[in-house]
């Protein structure tokens, strides 16, 4: 009777572990707007001598697709993509893949693989070297792999991709800066590292170039993901007197502490414009559009006119944005971000455009230096008015 | 500072609830490990019922009844069917984590209804709100906070003063001895069990409910092995559980608090703090050995009446 029982809990368990497992692997091989894709294809086979059967695509996410952050704003591009390219690919996913594991990495872009992907891409900055290593061992040379975030790139089936997210961290800091009454704005970041050191840069230049007396707060978590921790970080921010929070981490919690403090906030990765309790706090957020380089990009694959590349978005490109801005945004703000948007969209202006001094006093760009994507990149510190700890 | 003690209350919170599970637990003898996964699954199905019902008090039990059957798990596969307690427990966080995901799915990104976050605000507690210094910190507070107090005290009395309470630490303290009394051992393990897992429930539904009212995956984030240290920190103690509860929830905002002000401390360093100081006071009390202070002597022992 024991055993009987014992195996029966046994089954039960490893049907619920499958059924939650089972959700790990998405897939869109037959959505309807796919098949009505590869009709029309078969209908006009002169039209699109190429389209056989669709080319799989098969992407790597750390998070779930509905993850309300970082992996759903991948998600929708994904979605985009095989939307527009309906009947010419297939698009595959794996989630919940951790990104500290190279060897899982691995495991999932073989995966993909074995499901017939042809393109594989990584969406997080850790997938990267296991990624490389598949494209450098040569047993993959007709695989090509794209990478979110990284740098790696080989001149055969292996490019990069990412965003000026400064563009829109600048502007998100010039409503900051004129809509504080305390000229403190606080800052909820993940982890010091050199991507979060510019946003936190580029919204504090963008604050001072409209409001001088400003200073910026950052609290770090140390980590992506922590609801109630970084609504903790930002309720710190709060009670030293910043009336605007922002964030780079990926939750709405610093959102909500702001609108329960009576504050405004700008979020990150998606327009949280909408939720409930927000209605009187949200300003906008800087937000990512992956379909603007994935469109192109996986068609140029397809017609073979891909060469390895190391793409970086732009606002020009709407590779990256500012999500609408809301009610709680003044008209003078409103009228200041575009007028500079459309100045860093003509090229005309640089965010990271000097003079501009580390918080330590040593200079991060002479007197008229514009930083370019590499300098930028090296940044390794804070500026003046960023209180931060290193 | 006062602010800063109040957020420190409302941060334990969760962990005095999964503690005071996790106590009740090891108190009669068994050590369920699962404290994280039991909170998930209470996060996410008082979620799920708060946000179909929009009732606080179907939420409460929603969640208290998630938690209560996934210590039901680990109660029937250690006491019944005698399996290893610590991977069973292991094995539930897990599961629990899976059942969190799964089950909130479909809700991420929703927000809690009005009139469950309304049952949860803030509420001042006449004439004891008002007492300057004390009343902010403690009595201007959610109504979890007011449930947290009340619990201690029943609790305390269950354990010290009644008779199952007396019964539930014998078997804690020497299976063999109870059974031989008399005492239902398999009836008084499995009612503290799921009562156990029941308020780790809870604990995980304040998170969802009150900390941040919006349903996203994973929202306990390591509070759980926080709650199964503190039972430590506590040596068993309900009213200490309580202390140690705003003490971890302290030193859980602390970081936050020193860095906002100025200092740069490590937030890696301040993340370390609560186990730390766990096993500083393992440390001594081991080294003063009061009888008081100690583990329940049979605690994790898989009890066979047979082998008696």
């Amino acid at each position: 009777m024991k055993k009987i029982l014992l195996i029966a809990l046994a089954a039960i368990m490893v049907l619920a572990l499958s059924a939650c497992g089972g959700k790990d692997a998405g897939s869109a091989a037959t959505p309807p707007p796919a098949d009505s894709g590869s009709n029309a294809a078969a209908q006009e086979p002169a039209a699109e001598p190429e389209s056989g059967d669709p080319v799989t695509v098969g992407f790597i996410y750390i998070g779930a697709v509905n993850d309300g952050g970082y992996t759903q704003t991948q998600h929708n591009g994904t979605v985009a993509l095989q939307e527009a390219l309906a009947g010419k690919i297939k698009t595959v996913w794996l989630e919940g893949i951790d990104d500290t594991n190279t060897q899982a990495a691995t495991d999932a872009a073989k995966q993909l693989i074995d499901q017939g992907a042809t393109i594989v891409i990584g969406t997080s900055f850790g997938f990267g070297d296991a990624l490389f290593a598949l494209a450098e061992s040569g047993d993959y040379d007709d695989i090509t792999f794209l990478h979110f975030s990284g740098s790696n790139i080989n001149d055969k089936n292996f490019g990069n991709y990412f965003g000026a997210m400064e563009e829109p961290r600048y502007l998100s800091g010039i409503i900051a800066g004129l809509q504080t009454k305390t000229n403190k704005l606080g800052y909820v970041a993940a982890y010091p590292y050199t991507e979060v050191k510019i946003g936190i840069n580029a919204f504090a230049l963008g604050a001072q170039s409209v409001n001088p007396d400003v200073v910026v707060n950052v609290v770090y978590t140390n980590s992506w993901y922590d609801p109630a921790g970084e609504k903790q970080a930002a309720e710190a921010l709060l009670s030293q007197g910043c009336d605007v929070i922002t964030q780079h981490a990926d939750t709405a919690g610093p959102q909500l502490a702001a609108a329960d403090a009576g504050a405004f906030t700008v979020g990150y990765n998606l327009d949280n414009s909408g939720l409930e309790g927000l209605e009187d706090a949200f300003l906008t957020a800087p937000i990512w559009h992956h379909d603007v380089y994935l469109k192109p990009t996986i068609q140029a694959i397809l017609d073979g006119t891909w060469t390895p590349e190391s793409y970086y978005g732009t606002l020009a490109d709407g590779y990256i944005d500012l999500a609408p801005l809301t009610k709680n945004v003044t008209e003078e703000a409103k009228a200041k971000v575009e007028e500079v948007r459309a100045q860093i969209q003509s090229g005309a202006f640089n965010v990271f455009t000097g003079p501009i001094e580390y918080a330590d006093g040593t200079v991060l760009a002479e007197d008229g230096q514009k930083l370019d994507r590499g300098q930028i990149w090296s940044i390794d510190k804070v500026v003046k008015g960023v209180n931060a700890p290193e | 500072m006062i602010d800063f003690l109040a957020a420190a209350v409302l941060a334990g919170m969760p962990l005095l609830f999964a503690t005071l599970g996790e106590l009740v637990t090891e108190k009669s003898g068994s050590l369920n490990l699962g404290v994280e996964g039991m909170m998930l699954m209470g996060a996410v199905i008082g979620f799920v019922t708060a946000y179909n019902t929009g009732f606080p008090g179907v939420a409460l039990l929603g969640a208290f009844a998630a938690g209560a059957a996934g210590a039901l798990i680990f109660a029937i596969i250690t006491v019944t069917l005698r399996g290893n307690q610590v991977v069973t427990g292991l094995t539930l966080t897990i599961f629990g984590s899976g059942f969190a995901r799964f089950v909130g799915d479909p809700l991420v990104g929703q927000s809690v209804p009005k009139s469950v976050q309304a049952f949860f605000a803030r509420v001042n507690v006449p004439l004891l709100g008002d007492i300057p210094g004390i009343g902010p910190v403690f009595f201007r507070q959610d109504a979890f906070v007011y449930i947290g107090y009340i619990l201690v005290a029943l609790v305390t009395i269950y354990l010290y003063k009644t008779r199952p309470g007396l019964n539930m630490r014998a078997i804690g303290e020497n299976t063999a001895s109870a059974d031989a009394s008399g005492i239902a051992v398999d009836f008084h393990k499995y009612a503290h069990i799921i009562f156990g897992g029941g308020l780790c429930g809870l604990g995980g539904a304040y998170l969802a409910l009150v900390t941040v009212p919006i349903w996203q995956a994973d929202v306990v984030t390591g509070r759980g092995w926080i709650a199964v240290a503190l039972v430590i920190f506590a040596s068993w103690n309900p009213v200490k559980a309580l202390l140690g509860s705003y003490l971890f929830g302290a030193l859980s905002i602390l970081g936050f608090r020193l860095q906002s002000m100025g200092f740069h401390v490590s937030q890696y360093l301040v993340d370390m703090f609560p186990y730390a100081a766990t096993i500083l006071i393992v440390i001594f009390s081991t080294q003063k050995n009061r009888k008081e202070d100690q583990p329940p002597t049979n605690l994790s022992v898989p009890y066979f009446r047979e082998e008696r």
